[in-house]
C-alpha cells in the first residue's frame, strides 16, 4: 500500500529507456518516503523477458500483464489495468514517460481515478505543502516541477488530496542507473481478464511502422547544435564536417528546424530532445529559454555567436565571438593539426 | 454518412512569440502583453472536421470553447472557415480549472448540446502543453480515443480509421464511433477564412459580448445565426464541486520566472590564435578527442 509505481513502456519485449530512467527516480523517491517501488509491465510475450530488465533498478514488486491483445498499446486495456490495479494497491505516486504512450494513457487514468496528473515534469522532489486556505500542512508530497507558458516560467504542482499523485517525465530528463544487478524483487503474474473487460479491446491497430531513431542525440557525449544563425541547409553541412572530425552528433534549435535548415528529429529543447552531453557546442544559437531548458545540464557549453550579447553566452563556459563561417573551419583545421 | 462533429478549441496567449514585456517584474505572466490566438493545433483539428464535412454531405461541425467572453472570437474564426455553429462555455465557476476540471466541464457541455459521432481537438494547447484534455473528455464520456492523429483515412459504417504518429513511426488505428481524436500540428493546416462567411458572420456575437455600444443589435436580433451559443455551468447542469478550482486535484504551489545562473565565461575571439588555443586546451583536458 502507498507505494511508488512506475508504468513501464514496452516495445516488443524491451522496456523503453524512459521507463528505466523513471524506475531509477522512483527508487529514490520510494527510499525517501520509506516505501516500496513497484513496476507495471503490460504487453505480449513478456513473461520471462521483462523481469531481468526491470528488477535491477530496485523494483520490489513487478506486476506483469501478458496477453496478445495488450501489444501494440491501445488506450483502453492499458487504462483498465492501471485503474483496477491502483484501486487495489492504492499507490501514492505513479510515474510514466511523457511520450506518445504515457501522454495518451496518463490523462485517461487520472480522469478515471480523479487524481491529479502533471505532464512533462523536468524535476520531481518530495516536500511539504502549506495549504493556507485550509490552514494545514500536508507532509511528504510529490513536487511536480515543470515548465509552463511556453517555457517562460517554472511551476511546482502538488496534489494534496488525491492519490495517486501522477506525473509524466520526458525521456532523457532523468538518468537510468542500475541499483543492483541481482536485486531480489517479487514477480506477480496478473490475470489480465480480471482487469480488462472484453469489450474494451475495441480499438485495433491495423498497421504499424516503427523505425529506429536516426540519431543518438540523447546518448551523445559531444553535440554540435546549429541555430538560425547557420543561415541555411548548407550551413549545417559545415556542422556535419566538424561533427565527423570530433565524433559528435548534430542537433538544432527550434528556429533552425522551423526555418527548414534541418530535420525536426534534431530539435533540442523543451519541445524536442533533452540532452546532457559532456560538451555542447552551440553555433549561431541565440538561446531561447525553450532551447536552454533542453541543454543547460551539459558539462561544458561552448557558444559561437557573432552577437556578444546572445542570451546563451550567459550559461556558456566558452564564448567565441565571431561568425560560424569563420570559426568552424578554424576549429576543424586546428583539431586536425593537434589531435593524434 | 452524416456526422455530428464537435471541435474543441481554446483561445490561448501566443506563448511562441514572447517579448521582453511578457513577464511582469514580479515574475508573473503579463497576459495582456501576449496576443490571444486560436490554439494552433485546434486549427488542425478544425480542418480535419471540415474535410469530413466536405466528404460527408449533411455533416455538422460545432465548435465548443471554454473561456471568458472574448473567447467568442474563437467561434467566429471557426464560422469564417466553415463551421456550422458554436458554443461558448463560460462561467465564474469554471475559473482556475486544471485539465481534469476543464474536461469535466467540456464533457458536461457536450452531453447538453447532444451526443456527437466524433469529437476532435488539438493534441495540446500552447499555454499548458499538457495534452490531457482530449483523453480526459473521452474518458468522461466513456468514448475511445485516438491521440496524435495525422489524418483520417476512412470514416464509414460507424467506424473511423486514422493514421497517427507514435514514437519513431506511424500507426493505422481503427475505432468505433463515437470517439475522440486529438490532432497534431503536422496534420493538414486549416483552410483560410472564406470571404463570404466573414461577411455573413462578422457581426455574430454571444450574449456576453453584447454591450450598450454593440452595433447592429437589431440585425443580430433578427438573424438567429448571428447569436452565438453561450452556456453557463447551470445551463449544462454541472456539479459545481467538480468545476474550477474545487474540481482540480492539482494545485500550483509555486511559480518561478526562469533565471539561469550566469556562469563565469571565458571569452575568446575568432582569431587563429584563440581558436587553436581553445582546441589545444579541450584536447589536453580530454574534453574532446
Amino acid at each position: 500500500m502507498n507505494n511508488v509505481f512506475v508504468y513501464c513502456e514496452i516495445e516488443g519485449t524491451t522496456i523503453q529507456e524512459v521507463s528505466l530512467e523513471l524506475l531509477t527516480k522512483g527508487r529514490k523517491l520510494a527510499d525517501q518516503l520509506g516505501v516500496q517501488l513497484e513496476a507495471v509491465c503490460a504487453g505480449s510475450g513478456i513473461i520471462g523477458q521483462v523481469e531481468k530488465q526491470a528488477l535491477p533498478y530496485g523494483v520490489d514488486r513487478l506486476h506483469i500483464f501478458d496477453e496478445p491483445r495488450l501489444a501494440p498499446y491501445t488506450s483502453l486495456p492499458h487504462t483498465d489495468i492501471l485503474v483496477n490495479l491502483f484501486r487495489k494497491e492504492q499507490p501514492q505516486i505513479c510515474l510514466m514517460g511523457a511520450d506518445v504512450v504515457g501522454r495518451d494513457l496518463g490523462p485517461r487514468v487520472s480522469s478515471t481515478l480523479h487524481s491529479g496528473l502533471t505532464a512533462d515534469c523536468t524535476s520531481l522532489e518530495i516536500g511539504d505543502y502549506e495549504d493556507k486556505k485550509n490552514n494545514r500542512i500536508v507532509k511528504n508530497l510529490l513536487y511536480q516541477i515543470r515548465p509552463a507558458f511556453g517555457g517562460n516560467i517554472v511551476a511546482t504542482i502538488v496534489n494534496p488530496d488525491h492519490r495517486p499523485q501522477m506525473a509524466t517525465v520526458r525521456s532523457g530528463v532523468m538518468k537510468a542507473e542500475i541499483l543492483d544487478p541481482d536485486y531480489k524483487g517479487e514477480v506477480i503474474i496478473e490475470d489480465v481478464s480480471k482487469f480488462v473487460p472484453e469489450e474494451d479491446y475495441i480499438v485495433t491497430v491495423i498497421e504499424r511502422e516503427v523505425k529506429a531513431a536516426k540519431n543518438n542525440l540523447k546518448g551523445a557525449p559531444i553535440i554540435i547544435a546549429g541555430g538560425y544563425g547557420m543561415g541555411s541547409k548548407e550551413g549545417f553541412d559545415m556542422l556535419y564536417q566538424l561533427a565527423k572530425e570530433i565524433h559528435a552528433e548534430v542537433g538544432a534549435s527550434r528556429a533552425a528546424v522551423d526555418a527548414g535548415f534541418c530535420d525536426h528529429e534534431l530539435q533540442i529543447g523543451q519541445t524536442g530532445v533533452t540532452v546532457h552531453p559532456k560538451v555542447y557546442i552551440a553555433c549561431g544559437i541565440s538561446g531561447q529559454i525553450q532551447h536552454i531548458a533542453g541543454m543547460q545540464d551539459s558539462n561544458i557549453i561552448i557558444s559561437i555567436n557573432s552577437d556578444p550579447d546572445a542570451p546563451i553566452n550567459q550559461i556558456a563556459d566558452y564564448v567565441i565571438t565571431g561568425t560560424v563561417e569563420e570559426v568552424i573551419p578554424k576549429m576543424i583545421k586546428y583539431y586536425k593539426q593537434n589531435s593524434k | 454518412m452524416k456526422l455530428k462533429i464537435v471541435v474543441l478549441a481554446k483561445q490561448v496567449p501566443d506563448t511562441r512569440n514572447v517579448g521582453p514585456d511578457a513577464m511582469t517584474p514580479e515574475g508573473t505572466v503579463n497576459r495582456s502583453a501576449l496576443p490571444a490566438i486560436f490554439n494552433p493545433e485546434d486549427l488542425n483539428a478544425l480542418e480535419l472536421a471540415l474535410r469530413l464535412k466536405d466528404q460527408n454531405p449533411g455533416t455538422t461541425v460545432t465548435v465548443l470553447t471554454m473561456g471568458p467572453g472574448r473567447a467568442g472570437e474563437i467561434i467566429r474564426e471557426a464560422l469564417y472557415r466553415g463551421a456550422d455553429n458554436g458554443y461558448l462555455l463560460t462561467d465564474r465557476a469554471f475559473a482556475g480549472a486544471d485539465t481534469l476540471a476543464t474536461s469535466y466541464a467540456l464533457a458536461t457541455a457536450i452531453r447538453h448540446i447532444g451526443v456527437p459521432d466524433l469529437i476532435v481537438g488539438g493534441r495540446q494547447a500552447i499555454d499548458g502543453d499538457t495534452a490531457q484534455v482530449g483523453p480526459q473528455v473521452a474518458q468522461k464520456l466513456g468514448y475511445p480515443q485516438i491521440t496524435y492523429t495525422e489524418e483520417v483515412l476512412a470514416c464509414k459504417d460507424g467506424k473511423i480509421r486514422v493514421l497517427r504518429h507514435i514514437d519513431g513511426g506511424v500507426e493505422t488505428v481503427e475505432s468505433p464511433l463515437p470517439c475522440v481524436l486529438t490532432v497534431n500540428g503536422s496534420a493538414a493546416p486549416c483552410r483560410p477564412r472564406n470571404a463570404k462567411l466573414v461577411m455573413k458572420y462578422k457581426h455574430a456575437k454571444c450574449a456576453m459580448e453584447m454591450t450598450e455600444e454593440t452595433p447592429y443589435k437589431e440585425l443580430i436580433a433578427q438573424r438567429p445565426y448571428l447569436q452565438l451559443g453561450q452556456l453557463t455551468a447551470a445551463d449544462v447542469e454541472a456539479d459545481l464541486e467538480q468545476c474550477g478550482l474545487s474540481g482540480s486535484p492539482t494545485k500550483v504551489k509555486q511559480v518561478e520566472n526562469i533565471v539561469f545562473q550566469a556562469k563565469e565565461s571565458k571569452h575568446i575571439t575568432a582569431s587563429d590564435n584563440d581558436i587553436e588555443g581553445l582546441i589545444k586546451e579541450l584536447l589536453a583536458n580530454h574534453t574532446i578527442g
